[in-house]
């Protein structure tokens, strides 16, 4: 047989507030050890107070090639973002 | 026209990494550039984990309790250092199954330095300030490389390594400053580490096959002598605050090339632990070998338990589906 | 009195330290690099555990008593631990099966230990049951995995479970000193437990579809510093540096 463990992702919140951010891989046989195995590896200088696992093959990822297509037209909604606004700058709380 | 787009692209892909930009697992890349990675970072992942094996040898015998915690987490590290790496190298397309056969068969490398034998406990100490002095001088530099996932493993691994040295010098410091045993204990791995950790450092940079490319693509920042002359200067000093005597007769200061000159490195002996006749050589790899032989075993049972677990949970769904419907 | 609580401490610590000292062992050999830094966290904590006792049995003894001498310098009859934490690292279902024995009595044991009148054991026990909650947890999973995984496996850990359960039932057969620390509201009676030890155990046994062993056949006698052979070569190893070198600082 010898099937290999599969890639699981990790994902650790280093404290209440703070969001899960990714922080590596591992092998593992299931969840349940991935988070075992995410607990030792990667939270060993208490590093986090909350671990998610998911099985890498489960991601879908935007294609690089179609990078241009689908993150440049965002690039020119200047009127977004606030400073695209002029205001006096004796106004206050805003 | 084929040869053309590929041109295009590399060119693209040169610039973006001569303007710091990062390169991502799935952006395109020049097939050497994959290569040339999954070769630098497996061969750095192994060394990590056969690295485990000549400091694992003084676990059991670490002579106080406080030396043995810190040595089994500074091994354990290690462990934890070839696994970032690895997954680092998989995220390149090769599994880390592919890179241990890579191992266990000979056709991978990892440094050199681990194939000799740790006598005594002081080897802690030489290995730790000595190897561990080499390695970060090595690895500082490839927290900027351009492959983006090597680059956040490094940065993981030197924040980690940073109490490794320490760890060591604070053994050497202990046996400089004991009893003359202790002492000697201590000038004796000094002797025994000193020219195979200048040999670590790489050949020179009139032999180092990749050095130019490598300097390119920021897997290197400075060449191997370059990086040796600076492993020595910072060392020796330590040496003298240990009252240790580095065992090499010609080194001196040069007041001229604010440097200190050093005799010259037995390269032969290198080439032969570099193509597998070191002293421990076949007992690392032997090691290896064993522990994923006798693991496969446990790796098999964990994989039929978790598709049984699995099957099982796809029946009581089917059931819950059935009696929905049945309702 | 102070000697039989030096005494109980001791016979708390040692199973921690012997237990440590061989999951140290297997540091760098394990099946796979996830299963080996585990195991290494399990070692580290039972290590940073035995520091904690000894400082406080040294403390007790006064005089030139330290952590490493209560360690290392002891004769193979001065050591407490039970028989089944120095049975050596056979294979990796007779490494989780010795852990997994352990780790269930540990966590009812500290459970327990934590209301110990003696402030000192108990706020170790505090810190300690957390460590072993999680190692609980690690080597039920294993058993688990391991019992009804494929057939080689079953057969392994059915092979482990049947040859080291002859050494679970040392752990509630009192000492002297386990009965007087025990009346004093120091220690822990550890009688009171063996059926919730039974239970558990079985729970995962038939989990893991492991037969439990009927064998009515016991050993017993680490507890009394009556080891069995493999503790001495265990302890040359250990002590080989203290030994060699006596009246060293390290």
């Amino acid at each position: 047989m010898s099937k290999n463990w599969p890639l699981f992702e990790v994902f650790v919140r280093s404290k209440n507030g703070l969001e899960h951010r990714h922080c590596g891989s591992l092998h593992a046989a299931d969840a349940t050890m991935a988070l075992q195995n995410a607990r030792d590896v990667y939270t060993r200088r208490s590093e986090g107070v909350s671990i998610w696992v998911v099985e890498s093959k489960n991601i879908t990822a935007s294609n690089p090639e179609h990078s241009e297509e689908f993150f440049e037209p965002a690039a020119d909604k200047i009127y977004r973002h606030p400073t695209f606004y002029d205001l006096p700058d004796e106004v206050k709380h805003m | 026209m084929q040869d053309d787009k590929i041109k295009k692209l590399e060119e693209r892909f040169e610039a973006r990494i001569a303007a710091d930009e990062k390169i991502e697992p799935r952006d395109w890349m020049p097939e050497k550039y994959r290569k040339t990675h999954i070769r630098q970072m497996s061969q750095h992942a192994h060394s990590e984990i056969v690295g485990m094996l000549p400091e694992g040898n003084w676990i059991s015998r670490a002579p106080s309790l406080r030396r043995k915690v810190a040595l089994l987490a500074k091994v354990q590290d290690e462990a934890g250092h070839g696994l970032y790496l690895y997954s680092a190298c998989e995220t390149l397309g090769i599994s880390r199954e592919e890179l241990f056969e890579q191992l266990h068969t000979g056709k991978a490398k990892y440094s050199s330095i681990f194939n000799y034998p740790t006598l005594t406990w002081a080897d802690m100490g030489a290995i730790g300030w000595l190897v561990d002095g080499a390695a970060i001088i090595n690895q500082v530099p490839l927290c900027s490389t351009s492959y983006g996932p090597y680059a956040r493993a490094m940065v993981r691994v030197c924040k980690e390594e940073s109490f490794h040295q320490r760890q060591g010098f604070e053994i050497m410091m202990t046996l400089a400053n004991g009893s003359p045993e202790q002492k000697e204990m201590a000038q004796d791995a000094l002797n025994r580490w000193w020219w195979p950790s200048l040999m670590m450092l790489g050949p020179t940079d009139a032999e180092s096959v990749h050095t130019a490319q490598s300097m390119k693509w920021k897997l290197k920042r400075k060449t191997n002598d370059e990086l040796r002359q600076q492993f020595i200067d910072q060392t020796v000093p330590q040496a003298d605050l240990l009252g240790l005597t580095i065992p090499d007769p010609e080194l001196k200061w040069n007041e001229e090339r604010g440097h200190y000159d050093f005799g010259p490195i037995d390269w032969d002996e290198f080439w032969q632990v570099v193509k597998g006749h070191g002293p421990c050589n076949k007992e690392r790899l032997g090691a290896r070998v064993k522990a994923w032989e006798e693991g496969q075993w446990v790796r098999d049972a964990a994989v039929a338990y978790a598709e049984k677990q699995s099957n099982e949970r796809s029946l009581k769904r089917e059931e819950t589906v059935i009696q929905s419907k049945a309702s | 009195m102070k000697d039989q609580l030096y005494q109980y401490i001791l016979g708390i610590a040692d199973n921690s330290l012997i237990l440590g000292q061989r999951l140290g062992q297997l540091c760098g050999h394990g099946p796979s690099l996830e299963v080996d830094i585990a195991c290494t966290n399990i070692s580290l904590d039972l290590f940073g555990q035995v520091r904690s006792y000894y400082q406080y049995a040294a403390k007790l003894a006064g005089g030139d008593a330290s952590e490493d001498s209560i360690a290392f310098l002891r004769k193979e009859r001065e050591y407490r631990n039970v028989l089944l934490v120095e049975q050596p690292n056979t294979d990796f279902a007779y490494i989780i099966t010795r852990g997994f024995l352990f780790d269930v009595y540990h966590e009812l044991f500290l459970e327990r230990l934590m209301h110990s009148k003696d402030e000192t054991l108990a706020a170790i026990a505090a810190k300690s049951i957390k460590e072993v909650r999680y190692h609980r947890s690690f080597s039920s999973e294993w058993m688990k995995r391991m019992g009804a995984g494929t057939e080689e496996s079953h057969r392994r850990v059915q092979d482990a479970v049947d040859s080291l359960w002859r050494y679970t039932k040392e752990f509630f057969q009192p000492t002297e000193a386990e009965k007087a620390m025990a009346e004093a509201g120091i220690g822990v009676d550890t009688s009171s437990f063996k059926a919730t030890y039974d239970q558990h155990i079985a729970e995962v046994l038939q989990e893991a579809t492991i037969v439990v062993p009927t064998s009515p056949y016991f050993q017993r006698g680490g507890k009394e510093g009556v080891h069995t052979e493999h503790l001495g070569y265990l302890l040359s190893d250990m002590q080989y540096m203290q030994r060699t070198y006596p009246n060293m600082n390290w």
